[in-house]
């Protein structure tokens, strides 16, 4: 795996990304600058961690959307290449048009950073084939803006073609709107593209890898990705 | 020459903070508030005199970066 973290002012969640996407696949993934042009060279993975960038001024991501990295990031996952957008990451991908739809204001207005269960819906795309679909992993989240929404016919698309890679349920999979935290429409945490290579999810599976810390249930993913990279080399 | 772009939220898009905004005037005690939706004002100053130019340009700018058109509709005015 040949990763690369992207890092906009106000970034912060960029180390915990850097040391888990370390921790599994056994490479330092690189760093790269939002002014930035290119992508170093042989990237295979592109993540844009959590975070605030810009503040969040304008709206949550959009400053960073229009960086020149992402022209960069548009080329590149054009050609089919892996990309990664978490939390705040997942707010940039939307804004730069690299998935559909918008993260809103959180359903109650406040802030929520607790551990949320999550039902995988499928596992046979890179990002999830370290798990079983219907599994259900506890992993963190830590957003004001993370109520997914879109217009009608982009959900009905979303969910015609299995694009949901990720929902909030309850610790047994149930979808419920009491374990829908931020009010997103039918528990969207998680979406993919039409070709399936960009996720963007809101909960930080990067934070839930090490059993020093607590739950291990985010290295699914990543360990994932490692094995849908070694098999694509 | 001066001018302002209005960026709001298309009907039927949910807005919490218009919602907040609106309970806190009702709290105040204001009768006959029935809705409250929120939106952006940006007050730009443009170079040079050409009002078609100006109109462009800034039209331009909210599509590309002041406005999200997935959720929100925008308006140019330009104030000479």
């Amino acid at each position: 795996m040949k990763a690369a973290v992207l890092v906009f002012p106000g970034i912060n969640r960029d180390r915990d990304m850097a040391r888990t996407l370390r921790l599994i696949s056994g490479r330092e993934p690189a760093i790269v600058w939002h002014a930035e042009k290119e992508l170093p060279f042989g990237t295979d993975l592109v993540v844009i961690p959590g975070g605030f960038s810009y503040g969040d001024y304008l709206r949550c991501g959009a400053i960073a959307a229009r960086s020149p990295i992402m022209d960069a990031v548009r080329a590149y996952a054009a050609k089919g290449g892996l990309v990664l957008g978490v939390c705040n990451g997942f707010q940039i991908l939307c804004e730069a048009g690299l998935l559909p739809g918008v993260l809103m204001r959180n359903e109650n207005l406040r802030f929520i950073c607790r551990d949320v269960y999550l039902r995988v819906e499928r596992s046979d795309t890179p990002f999830t084939r370290g798990y079983n679909a219907g599994q259900v992993v506890r992993v963190p989240v830590a957003h004001g803006e993370g109520n997914y929404i879109a217009d009608g016919e982009t959900i009905a698309q979303l969910e015609g073609e299995g694009r949901v890679l990720f929902r909030y349920s309850s610790p047994d999979g149930m979808i419920d709107p009491n374990w829908n935290h931020n009010g997103a429409i039918n528990a969207i945490a998680g979406i993919v593209n039409e070709r399936g290579n960009v996720l963007g999810m809101m909960p930080h599976p990067e934070n839930h890898v090490e059993a020093a810390i607590g739950p291990t249930d985010g290295r699914g993913l990543f360990a994932g990705l490692v094995e849908a990279l070694d098999r694509a080399a | 020459m001066k001018a302002r772009v209005t960026v709001t939220l298309k009907s039927g898009i949910l807005d919490p903070q218009g919602k907040a905004i609106e309970g806190a005037l009702r709290s105040l005690g204001l009768a006959g508030v029935s809705s409250v939706r929120q939106g952006k004002v940006f007050d730009i100053e443009i170079d040079g005199g050409d009002r078609d130019k100006a109109e462009a340009l800034l039209k331009q700018a909210a599509d590309k970066l002041l406005a999200n058109t997935v959720i929100e509709n925008y308006r140019v005015d330009v104030l000479g």
